[in-house]
C-alpha cells in the first residue's frame, strides 16, 4: 500500500501550515479540544451528583472510569493515522467476531443480550468497540479508492455497514444498531457519494419503513407509538416521557437550583442518571444550563470538524469527520428524547450520564481523531 | 459514472468535496441544535407556569383505577366466582418520614404480633413505581378501620383503601377448575406490564383465573388529581374509566360437580364428566379439595404447611393432572387399534387357558380371572375384560403401531384448550424408552401396555376425552371450561383429526361397551341393573405395584396406599351420547364395584329428569348460603 497510497503522495498544497513544535504537538494532543472535553466531563460530574440522589461513592466511581478513559484517549492518541489505518480491518474483523459470539452465547442482561462475558475477567459489549471500528473500516477502505466511491464500492460498504448493525439490533439494541450504521453512513456521505444515490437510498429506506416495524419487538413499538402519543399510556412507558418533560419544563429559564429539583429529588423521574441526567440538568440549572451544556458539545463539534478537515489523508478525514457527527448525533437523539421530541431509544448523555462503557468508547474516538490531527507533520517525509 | 479502471485519485477534488460536505454537516448540526434550543425555550419558557405547577405548589399525580374483575359462573349462571368489597390497608414510603417508626405504630394500633412489622417492612417495596402505593394488608375489620382512622394525623402516607377482593363461595369442590387470584409477587411484578397492573394487587395464580388472566382483569383507567405536599388529594382533574374484566361462563355444571365431588367422599380421587358433542367438561372434580379462599389475601405459613404436608395432596389437580395406569379402559380402543391396523377379525374367536405366553418363552402373563374365560372373540373379551385376548393382540399389533394409533386418541397429548397445566400423560413407545431409559423395548412391555399397564399413564381428563371421541364415532372436540367469554360463545377447533373408520366397528366397541353394564357376562352388569337408558361402560383395575410372576393379589394384606386404584369409564345413552365420564378412585380396589357405581349415579342424575340428585346438590350449594344473590 505504500507508493500506491496516493493521497500520502499528493496531499493538498495548501493543508501545508507551518507549526510551532510545543508540548502538545509532542504528545499529539490538541489544546482545544482537550480543554472543552474537560469542563464537560467536570461539568457532567457535578450534575451526576445531583442525578444520583447526592451520591458521592457514584460521583467517584464515574470519576475513575473517566480517568481510565482519558487515559486510553491519550494512548490512542500516539498512533500514527498509517498504524491505525492498518488495523482497521483487525478491529473490524474482531467486532464482528465478538457480535456473532455475542448471538451465539451472550449474557442477558436487562432483557437484551448484549454483553460477552470472560467469567471473572471482564464484561464486554462489543456494540461498543464497532462504535469505533466501523467508520475505521469504512474510511480505510475508501481510502485507497477513487472518490467519489463508485458504484460497486458503495455495495461493500453497505455491506460492511449492514452484517454488523443488524447482529447489534437483534441483541436487540435499536438505539446502538443506529449509531453505529450512522457512523458508517457518515463516512460514506463525506466521501463525496453523489446526491442521486443518496435521494434514490432514502426512498428505499422510507418504503422498507413498515419492514422495520413488523419486525420491532413489542418494547420497541410500544417506545414509538408512546412516543407518538405519550398520554396514551401514561401509566407505563408514557410516564417516563411525562415526567421528563415535566422535569425540564418547571426548571424554567434559571432552574431550581442544583440539588434542589423536587422532580428529580422525589424519584419522579426515572433512570435520572443515566439515559435521563438531560430532565435533571434542566430543572436544576435550568435553561442556562442547558444551553452551557448545548455550547460545549457544540464547541467540541465545531473543533472536531476543523481538525477532520486539517487531516491530511482521505482516512483521517473520513474517519475524523464521522466520529464528531456520530458524536453530536448522540447528544441530539439523547436531548431530544428526554424532552420529547424523538422517541424513547436507549441512548445516554455522552460523557455525562453515569456509565463506564460508552465513555471510553467516545474517549478513545476523540483519541483517535487527535492522533490524526497530532500527527500531520508527520506524514510527507 | 466514470469508468473505475482508469479513475485515479484526486486528492484536491476529495478535499474539496470533502469541505463541501463537512459545511453542510456544520450547517445541519446548527440547524438541529437549533431545534433543541427551540424545543427547550418552550418547554422552559413558553410552557413553563404550566409545568412548574404540575411539578412544584400542586404536585400533579397519575392515580391508576383499577379494573374490576370479570365475574365466573357455571353453566346454569351460577356465581362461583364473585368480587366482595374490602378495606386495604396502604402505604406509600415516600410519605413517610420514619418508615420503621410508622410501621411499628401500624403493628401497635392493629393490635398485630410484632413480627409483622418485618413483612410490612418487605411489602412496603413491592411496587412498580415510587409514589405508587404497596399494600400492606387486606382485610381490615371494623375495629381496626376506626382505629386507623382515630389515629390518622399521625401516619402520613397510610391510607384505608376499598377495593373489591375476590370471593369464592364454593371453594372446595370448584377449587381445582378455577385456581385461585393471589397477591403478585416480586417474580410477577418484574413480567407484568406496569400500565395495566399499576393499582392491582391480584393476580391469577392457578386453574381458570391463571387461564384466563387477561381476559378477566380487564383494562386499567386513571385519574389525574392535584395533591397537596403532603400527597392528599385536592382535586381531581382528568379522568378515564377502567373497563372491567369480562365474565366467563364455564361449561361446569355446578351441580354435577358437586355431586361428582359428594360421590368422592372424601377419598382420593377424580372425576371428569364431558359432554361428548361438544367438548364442554361438565363436570371435573378432584378430591380432595381445598379452601381456595385462604390463598386470596395470602395464605398464612401455618395453613400452607398444612396444606402442603397433607398426605392426601389436596392442592394436586387429580383430573387433569395425576396421572394413572388406564388399566382396561383402554381395551376398547385397543379393540379398535387392532381392527383398524387389520391384525384381528372380530369374530375370531381365541383359548384363553387363563394366561397368555409369547412365543417362544416360558413366562406366562395372567388373565385376570386365574383359570381362564375359555374361547373369547371381541365383544366377550371387552365384556369379561379379557387380559389374555388383549395380550395376544398387543403382541400382533407391535409397539409402534398401538403407541400411534392411541395418539390419535390423545393419549400422551394435551388436547385440552384451556385446563390450566393439564398433563400429558404418558404414551410410551419405543424412541421414549430409548430416549429416557437407554433401554431397547421388551416385547413383553408391550403386553403390559396392551392391558393399560406397564408404562402407559393418563389423566382422568384425557380418558374422558378419548371416551367423548370414541361415542362422538372418531369426531374430535377439544375439551374446554370456558363456554362464553363476554357475550362470545367459545368455539374451539378440532383438537386433533378425525379418526375415520368403518361404522359396523364402531359399532361393535360400543355394543361390546354396553355389554358391560348390561350383558350376561358383564363386569359392571351389577351397576347396570335397572338402567332406564342404554349406557356404555369400561372398569379398569390399575395396579400401584407388580406383583412378581405367579405371585396373588391379597389385598387385606396390602396397605392401604398399595391397593388398586378403581377405574371406570363410561358414555350413554349409546344411541345419542350426551355424556362421557372417567371415574378414578386411588387405593379402592376393583373398578366395577367401585368406580362403575359413581359413574352411573352421574349419568343416572345428567340423564334422567326424575332423578333428584341433581336438584339436592342445588339445595346442598343453596344451604351454605353463602352466595351473594345473582
Amino acid at each position: 500500500m505504500r507508493l500506491r497510497d496516493s493521497a500520502l503522495l499528493h496531499y493538498p498544497r495548501n493543508a501545508r501550515v507551518k507549526r510551532r513544535v510545543t508540548l502538545w504537538t509532542r504528545i499529539h494532543l490538541d489544546p482545544w479540544l482537550c480543554a472543552f472535553l474537560l469542563l464537560l466531563l467536570g461539568g457532567g460530574l457535578v450534575v451526576l451528583y445531583s442525578a444520583s440522589g447526592q451520591r458521592l461513592s457514584v460521583v467517584e466511581a464515574q470519576a475513575m472510569r473517566l480517568g481510565v478513559a482519558l487515559t486510553a484517549m491519550v494512548v490512542v492518541a500516539q498512533f500514527s493515522p498509517k498504524t491505525l489505518c492498518r488495523w482497521s480491518p483487525v478491529a473490524y474483523g474482531a467486532g464482528l467476531l465478538m457480535l456473532i459470539a455475542v448471538e451465539l452465547m451472550g449474557d442477558i442482561g436487562m432483557g437484551a443480550q448484549r454483553w460477552l462475558v470472560i467469567p471473572g475477567v471482564i464484561r464486554f459489549q462489543p456494540s461498543e468497540l464497532m462504535k469505533v471500528a466501523m467508520p475505521m473500516m469504512i474510511a480505510a477502505y475508501l481510502h485507497r479508492r477513487a472518490l467519489p466511491p463508485s458504484l460497486p464500492d458503495l455495495l461493500v460498504c453497505a455491506v460492511i455497514i449492514a452484517v454488523p448493525v443488524l447482529l447489534i439490533a437483534r441483541q436487540p439494541d435499536l438505539g446502538t444498531s443506529l449509531l453505529v450504521a450512522a457512523s458508517g453512513v457518515f463516512v460514506v456521505l463525506l466521501a463525496g457519494i453523489s446526491w442521486r444515490i443518496v435521494a434514490v437510498l432514502g426512498a428505499l429506506a422510507g418504503s422498507a419503513l413498515p419492514l422495520l416495524w413488523m419486525n420491532m419487538h413489542d418494547y420497541q413499538r410500544q417506545r414509538v407509538l408512546t412516543f407518538l402519543n405519550p398520554e396514551s399510556d401514561p401509566l407505563g412507558s408514557g410516564w417516563n416521557i411525562i415526567q421528563s418533560t415535566t422535569a425540564i419544563g418547571s426548571g424554567g429559564i434559571f432552574g431550581k437550583g442544583w440539588t434542589m429539583g423536587t422532580q428529580s429529588q422525589l424519584e419522579f423521574l426515572p433512570e435520572r442518571h443515566t439515559d435521563f441526567i438531560v430532565a435533571v440538568l434542566g430543572e436544576e440549572l435550568g435553561l442556562i444550563g442547558m444551553l452551557a451544556f448545548l455550547t460545549l458539545y457544540l464547541l467540541i463539534v465545531g473543533r472536531g470538524l476543523v481538525m477532520a478537515n486539517q487531516a491530511h489523508d482521505t482516512f483521517g478525514r473520513l474517519v475524523g469527520g464521522s466520529l464528531i457527527l456520530t458524536f453530536f448525533i448522540y447528544v441530539f437523539v439523547n436531548i431530544g428524547m428526554v424532552s420529547g421530541i424523538l422517541p424513547i431509544v436507549g441512548v445516554p448523555l455522552p460523557l455525562v450520564s453515569y456509565g463506564g462503557t460508552s465513555s471510553v468508547t467516545l474517549l478513545t474516538g476523540f483519541g483517535i481523531l487527535m492522533a490524526i490531527h497530532g500527527h500531520r507533520r508527520l506524514l510527507p517525509r | 459514472m466514470r469508468k473505475r479502471r482508469d479513475a485515479l485519485k484526486n486528492p484536491e477534488q476529495e478535499l474539496r468535496v470533502f469541505r463541501n460536505r463537512s459545511l453542510l454537516a456544520a450547517a445541519l448540526v446548527v440547524l438541529m441544535s437549533g431545534a433543541l434550543v427551540a424545543r427547550l425555550v418552550y418547554l422552559q419558557v413558553v410552557q413553563h407556569e404550566v409545568y412548574t405547577t404540575r411539578s412544584e405548589d400542586n404536585r400533579v399525580r397519575v392515580e391508576p383505577l383499577p379494573p374490576t374483575r370479570g365475574l365466573i359462573y357455571d353453566r346454569t349462571g351460577r356465581l362461583v366466582a364473585e368480587n366482595r368489597p374490602t378495606y386495604n390497608l396502604t402505604i406509600v414510603p415516600e410519605r413517610v418520614d420514619d418508615l420503621d417508626a410508622t410501621l411499628e405504630l401500624l403493628v401497635d394500633i392493629l393490635d398485630l404480633p410484632p413480627e409483622k412489622a418485618e413483612i410490612f417492612h418487605e411489602r412496603a417495596y413491592q411496587r412498580q413505581r415510587p409514589y405508587q402505593p404497596a399494600l400492606l394488608m387486606s382485610e381490615l375489620d371494623e375495629r381496626q378501620i376506626a382505629r386507623l382512622a382515630v389515629n390518622r394525623y399521625r401516619l402520613p402516607g397510610v391510607e384505608v383503601e376499598a377495593q373489591l377482593l375476590r370471593y369464592y363461595p364454593d371453594p372446595k369442590i370448584m377449587s381445582h377448575v378455577l385456581g385461585y387470584v393471589g397477591r403478585i409477587n416480586a417474580e410477577e411484578l418484574r413480567a407484568l406490564d406496569g400500565g395495566e397492573y399499576a393499582g392491582t394487587h391480584f393476580i391469577g395464580k392457578t386453574g381458570v383465573e391463571k387461564q384466563y388472566e387477561s381476559v378477566l382483569h380487564g383494562k386499567a383507567g386513571l385519574r389525574q388529581v392535584e395533591a397537596n405536599a403532603r400527597g392528599r388529594v385536592v382535586k381531581e382533574i382528568g379522568r378515564t374509566d377502567p373497563v372491567p374484566g369480562k365474565d366467563i361462563v364455564l361449561t361446569i355444571d355446578e351441580r354435577l360437580q358437586q355431586l361428582a365431588y359428594d360421590l368422592l367422599d372424601g377419598r382420593r380421587g377424580a372425576i371428569v364428566a364431558i359432554q361428548p358433542k361438544t367438548g364442554d367438561i361438565l363436570a371435573m372434580a378432584s378430591s380432595p379439595g381445598f379452601d381456595s379462599n385462604l390463598f386470596v389475601t395470602g395464605i398464612s405459613r401455618k395453613d400452607y404447611r398444612a396444606l402442603r404436608n397433607d398426605l392426601d395432596l389436596p392442592l394436586y389437580n387429580r383430573a387433569a393432572r395425576g396421572q394413572y395406569p388406564p388399566a382396561s379402559t383402554v381395551k376398547p380402543y385397543m379393540a379398535l387399534a387392532g381392527l383398524a391396523n387389520e391384525v384381528i377379525s372380530p369374530d375370531k374367536t381365541i383359548f384363553d387357558p387363563g394366561y397368555y405366553k409369547l412365543p417362544g418363552f416360558d413366562r406366562r402373563y395372567h388373565n385376570w380371572l386365574r383359570w381362564g374365560h375359555g374361547r373369547v372373540d371381541m365383544r366377550r373379551a371387552i365384556e369379561v375384560s379379557n387380559d389374555t385376548y388383549f395380550y395376544r393382540l398387543a403382541h400382533e399389533l407391535g409397539i409402534d403401531r398401538l403407541s400411534a394409533f392411541m395418539h390419535r386418541f390423545g393419549f400422551g397429548e394435551d388436547t385440552s384448550y384451556d385446563v390450566y397445566g393439564a398433563s400429558k400423560g404418558l404414551m410410551p413407545s419405543r424412541e421414549w424408552k430409548r430416549e429416557r431409559k437407554g433401554q431397547v423395548w421388551f416385547p413383553g412391555e408391550t403386553l403390559s401396555v396392551g392391558i393399560g399397564q406397564g408404562y402407559w399413564l393418563a389423566t382422568p381428563l384425557q380418558m374422558a376425552t378419548a371416551l367423548s371421541v370414541l361415542a362422538n364415532r372418531g369426531k374430535w372436540v377439544t375439551p374446554h371450561l370456558a363456554k362464553r367469554i363476554g357475550d362470545e360463545p367459545v368455539k374451539p377447533p378440532p383438537a386433533k383429526p378425525d379418526i375415520e373408520l368403518d361404522d359396523k366397528w364402531w359399532d361393535l366397541v360400543r355394543d361390546a361397551m354396553g355389554r358391560v353394564m348390561s350383558g350376561s357376562e358383564g363386569t359392571a352388569r351389577r351397576v347396570g341393573a335397572g338402567l332406564e337408558y342404554r349406557m356404555a361402560g369400561k372398569s379398569g383395575t390399575a395396579q400401584v405395584f407388580t406383583l412378581d410372576n405367579d405371585e396373588r393379589y391379597n389385598a387385606d394384606e396390602l396397605e392401604n396406599r398399595l391397593h388398586d386404584h378403581a377405574l371406570f369409564t363410561a358414555f350413554a345413552p349409546i344411541d345419542d351420547p350426551q355424556i362421557a365420564v372417567a371415574v378414578v378412585v386411588e387405593n379402592a380396589g376393583g373398578g366395577s364395584s367401585h368406580a362403575a357405581p359413581l359413574a352411573r349415579a352421574i349419568t343416572d342424575a345428567w340423564l334422567l329428569p326424575d332423578d333428584n340428585a341433581l336438584d339436592k346438590a342445588a339445595a346442598e350449594i343453596r344451604e351454605r348460603g353463602t352466595h351473594a344473590t345473582p
